[in-house]
């Protein structure tokens, strides 16, 4: 009787299941990540513990950065021409349909009203923040607080877009009042926050979010 | 399979000497690993990249100013921070002309305010009969943003329910400027 040969088995193992699965993962994350868009004005938020997170939707976006340019931003981009186009009829300043198009594409922007036509004729990248000086606040609630009415006018579009929508829609769900988040550099002084917090407490909205980076230790 | 075999009878000895047919085989580890880091890397951007938002309620403001709106709180009850520069803050209990403690300077540590509002979220509800401590935020023009989210998130970790952000007074400025904490 010969001696039981011991098979010996084969090192290399079958990676294609594995391969699949790597790849599949891959693909969700690639297909879910949404793509950074390059800011106009970068800003270093200050970090906290908090958890929530900031809606994608529904939001209205103040950033402040750069020794105190305010820069202001409407998430959804059809209540963005909505709120421009009130914006037109409260400073008298007409916009071309071609304006309102090339608006629409516009994340954030930081001029005063009249520049506005200005910079979105300019070409997407060419609106950098240097040519752009912040759009201009105080503690009134005049035309000259022309921050106040962007905050105010997006509100006001996003109350009627979202009443749109229920007509329109099958199974809308309304999303609430439009949020408003204040997005500052970690060493922007308090006087210009509190410009901020005012022109918001003026027009009564009292809640607003400070949006932060994440804290791990406490 | 990572190899396919397409050998057919194998039984066969003694024939040809052929070159092997070894086209089907392909190592995948290297495909795997590199599928993986990528993995790896987008699991990590998506879910750090999205920002937090700490939210923030302020009292209605009263436009009136007939209306004094000074409410009156018991002075056992509250302390107020005075958010200076150089990210140190000023505190006193009960009021400032008749403090219960006088203005001190502590930063924003563990060691410094969390230590303080802790020691006063405890003694609070003793001297006042079972009512909580309120916590009144005045931050001066030269504090920064990141003074006013760090005491937010302060008073989230030591679970203070009553806070408020409020005007800072000339006489709480003077308070910061002899502390030596006002400057720009």
């Amino acid at each position: 009787m010969g001696k039981a040969k011991v098979k010996r088995a084969s090192t290399s193992i079958d990676m294609t299941a594995m391969c699949d699965v790597s790849f599949l993962l891959l693909t969700f994350f690639v297909l879910t990540a949404t793509a950074r868009q390059p800011e106009t004005m970068p800003v270093d938020t200050p970090q906290s513990t908090t958890l929530d997170k900031l809606p994608d939707d529904n939001l209205s976006v103040i950033t402040v950065g750069n020794g105190g340019k305010i820069f202001f931003g409407v998430k959804n981009p059809n209540v963005r021409v909505m709120t421009l186009k009130n914006m037109s009829a409260k400073y008298n300043i007409a916009f071309s349909n071609e304006d309102y198009e090339k608006f629409k594409l516009m994340d954030d922007f930081g001029v005063p009203i009249k520049q506005l036509r200005g910079l979105i004729s300019l070409e997407k990248d060419k609106r950098n923040m240097d040519v752009q000086p912040g759009i201009p606040v105080d503690s009134t609630e005049e035309l000259s607080n022309e921050l106040y009415h962007w905050v105010q006018q997006a509100r006001l579009a996003s109350v009627e877009f979202n009443r749109d929508q229920e007509g329109k829609v099958k199974g809308w769900e309304d999303p609430g009042a439009m949020k408003v988040a204040i997005k500052a550099d970690a060493e922007e002084k308090y006087a210009v926050m509190n410009l901020i917090i005012e022109t918001l407490r003026n027009q009564k909205q009292n809640k607003f979010s400070f949006v932060t980076g994440l804290r791990h230790e406490n | 399979m990572a190899e396919l075999n397409q050998d057919s009878g194998g039984g066969k000895k003694g024939g040809k000497v052929r070159s092997k047919k070894n086209g089907g085989k392909v190592d995948l580890t290297a495909m795997v690993d590199l599928a993986f880091l990528l993995i790896t890397f987008f699991m990590l951007t998506t879910s750090l990249s999205k920002p937090q938002a700490m939210d923030v309620n302020m009292p209605d403001k009263n436009k009136d100013k007939s209306i004094v709106d000074d409410i009156e709180i018991a002075d056992n009850r509250s302390i107020t921070l005075l958010l200076g520069s150089d990210n140190k803050i000023a505190w006193y209990y009960g009021q400032l002309a008749s403090p219960l403690s006088p203005p001190a300077v502590v930063d924003y540590s563990k060691e410094g305010i969390r230590k303080i509002v802790l020691e006063k979220k405890a003694q609070v509800p003793k001297v006042s009969g079972g009512k909580d401590l309120i916590v009144v935020i005045r931050p001066s023009d030269r504090s920064v943003q990141r003074n006013l989210v760090d005491i937010l998130d302060e008073m989230k970790i030591t679970d203070v329910k009553r806070f408020m952000i409020s005007k800072i007074k000339p006489e709480e400025v003077e308070v910061l400027k002899t502390n030596g904490i006002y400057n720009e």
